[in-house]
């Protein structure tokens, strides 16, 4: 009972085993509620996956990854938007991750100014809670139209790579705080500046950590879909791309236009499931690189102390 | 080889890096600026069109219609009527889940469970939106005997899914956050593990628990791909979790490749984005104002 005070719910307990039998009770029917939730939580998310994939595994083969489409997309792979989504990924790493990391050393290593530093966490975390399709529409603002770029790689990839920016910096920060004070000391009481006590001893204690925040980043470039559609992201393409200021075709769109444009919806249901699969598996392996290294890392962390 | 000009261990080359450093940090707040900048600058137009009392409050959304018409009340209802249904099926769930982690589950069951509903987290959200539509819509539509399993309560569903591993992982870091000795004070009282729990640790990591369902619910508010592919699309305001809906995310990305460019649809396309980014922007202030608040100092 939410109103009551525990010293109310104390006093009524020492009134008898009665009362404390019925608190049990509860505590065993709340304790199996909670329990019935996670369950299900995780058997709909078993069910999920395991529905996409017996439903897409006859669709994946080797042709599947490595060919082309073919007859209006009736039939053959998806390389175009394999190869698509690669270079989004990679485009938006090399905007995202070296203006993250340099964030993330500023902030804990460098900035001494607790109102800067909370100004610039405030607008991180502002960034990180813009909905990905107003991304979207801001790099179509300014990156399709006003600079010219067109729909093409480079401005999904700084849509992209904008949208990445909280998760890497975040990731580093959280990296850098685990390595002890005492790495820090020891290096600048060697006379070492604090550059070269970032460089030489900081960095590469933190580098799994970090690690662990580039691979989930690239987990969520490759499967966002609303900041591509309007910024790089075409329904089909004849030709892989060949500059970087094509258009491509990219998963996640690929599975959004597969299932909800065009003539052949149910004809290709085979084709969406594939990409599908194909799809979440490239995140998974990336989360799973992610954690594996979080995980070697805390213990290797907690060992060193 | 050439001795460099500011060799890399001087102050000197200290003090440059810091201030280039402090200049790339920044880089998210001009971002930001930037971005509010572009919202305003592109949607602010339409209002030489439709007044903003009729932009906001107008019922009727037929931007293609000759005259248009630009009344995005159906929009923003939709958006918080599926945003209120995912939340009253996500924060009870999660929050079933961050107990059961925090206080229930053995350390080595935790282990396993915790990273595979962060995983939940990573699934993009156009596979999700695609299981709504192939899957659960036509579940729907058999069970419930409707017309389309493309609906608001089809899109809650996957919505609540999807803010789950938020507000669960979030909600489970500041219940495990709560003092020991807090707890241990109330098993000296008499009180068993639930109601130590009810009374005691869950009331004590609440401004934690409210920041994880603050940041879960405004992540709910912008998804887009999963209102786009489930949510039915009618621009209607829904008299039932049954109606279809087109919520503001999903009506921007639906219509924004055949909005004239700088034509009347497409500032009000963006105009609609700078609702979206001023509910985002409250929500993750609150957010950050309550984190920031209560926080337990470390013991």
């Amino acid at each position: 009972m939410p109103g009551r005070s525990i010293r109310e719910e104390t006093a009524s307990r020492g009134a008898g085993a009665h009362s404390r039998r019925n608190a049990d009770i509860v505590e065993k029917a709340m304790f199996g509620i909670m329990r019935v939730c996670s369950f299900a939580v995780l058997v709909f998310l078993v069910l999920m996956l395991g529905y996409i994939f017996k439903e897409g595994i006859s669709a994946i083969s080797l042709n599947f990854l490595t060919e082309m489409p073919r007859n209006e997309m009736r039939e053959g792979g998806i390389l175009p938007a394999i190869l698509g989504t690669f270079y989004l990924m990679l485009g938006a790493s090399v905007i995202s991750i070296p203006i993250g990391i340099i964030t993330a050393i500023y902030l804990s290593e460098y900035a001494s100014n607790p109102r800067v530093v909370k100004i610039i966490r405030l607008e991180i975390n502002n960034l990180a809670g813009v909905p990905s399709v107003v991304f979207g529409l801001f790099g179509l603002g300014l990156f399709v139209v006003y600079l010219g770029f067109g729909v093409s790689i480079l401005a999904g990839s700084l849509t992209l790579g904008i949208l990445n920016l909280p998760v890497i910096i975040r990731s580093t920060e959280e990296a850098l705080l685990t390595v002890p004070k005492t790495y820090r000391e020891a290096s600048l009481s060697l006379g070492a500046t604090r550059w070269q006590t970032i460089y030489k001893i900081v960095l590469p204690n933190a580098l799994p950590g970090i690690l662990t925040g580039v691979m989930l980043s690239l987990g969520r470039a490759a499967g966002e879909t609303a900041p591509i559609m309007f910024t790089a992201a075409a329904f089909y393409t004849p030709t892989l791309p060949h500059s970087i200021f094509s258009e491509v075709m990219a998963l996640p769109y690929h599975i959004f236009v597969m299932a909800t444009a065009g003539l052949y919806i149910d004809e290709t249901r085979h084709i969406q499931y594939g990409t599908a699969i194909v799809l979440i598996m490239l995140v998974l392996l990336l989360n799973l690189a992610g954690l594996i290294a979080r995980y070697r890392f805390r213990r290797r962390m907690k060992s060193s102390l | 080889m050439k001795k460099p000009v500011f060799p890399t261990g001087s102050i000197l080359y200290d003090a440059i890096l810091s201030r280039v450093f402090f200049v790339i940090g920044l880089s998210c707040l001009v971002l930001l600026l930037l971005i509010m900048l572009f919202l305003i600058l592109e949607g602010l137009p339409i209002f030489r069109t439709v007044g903003v009392a009729d932009f906001l409050f107008g019922t009727s959304w037929y931007p293609t219609y000759s005259p248009p018409q630009f009344g995005v009340a159906p929009l923003i209802i939709a958006s918080l009527a599926v945003t209120l249904l995912a939340s009253v099926i996500a924060v009870p769930l999660s929050l079933a889940v961050a107990v059961y982690l925090a206080e229930l589950a053995h350390p080595a069951v935790k282990e396993i469970i915790k990273p595979i509903v962060e995983i939940i987290a990573s699934i993009p959200s156009v596979v999700i939106g695609f299981f709504g539509m192939v899957v659960v819509a036509p579940f729907l539509q058999e069970h419930f005997d409707i017309d389309t399993g493309l609906n608001m309560i089809n899109a809650a569903l996957m919505l609540a899914f999807m803010a789950v591993p938020t507000i669960a992982s979030i909600s489970e870091d500041a219940i495990s956050s709560v003092p020991t000795s807090l707890k241990e004070a109330s098993y000296a009282l008499g009180a068993n593990r639930w109601q130590t729990i009810f009374h005691i640790t869950v009331p004590a990591s609440l401004s934690g628990i409210w920041t994880a369902i603050i940041l879960g619910v405004s992540r709910v508010i912008g998804e887009t791909m999963v209102v786009l592919m489930v949510a039915g699309g009618a621009g209607i305001i829904p008299k039932s979790i049954f109606d279809p809906i087109r919520p503001l995310t999903a009506n921007i990305a639906a219509e924004m490749a055949e909005a004239a460019f700088h034509g009347d649809h497409y500032y009000a396309l963006f105009a609609i984005a700078i609702i979206l980014f001023a509910i985002t922007m409250v929500f993750n202030l609150i957010a950050d104002y309550l984190s920031n608040r209560y926080k337990f100092k470390e013991l």
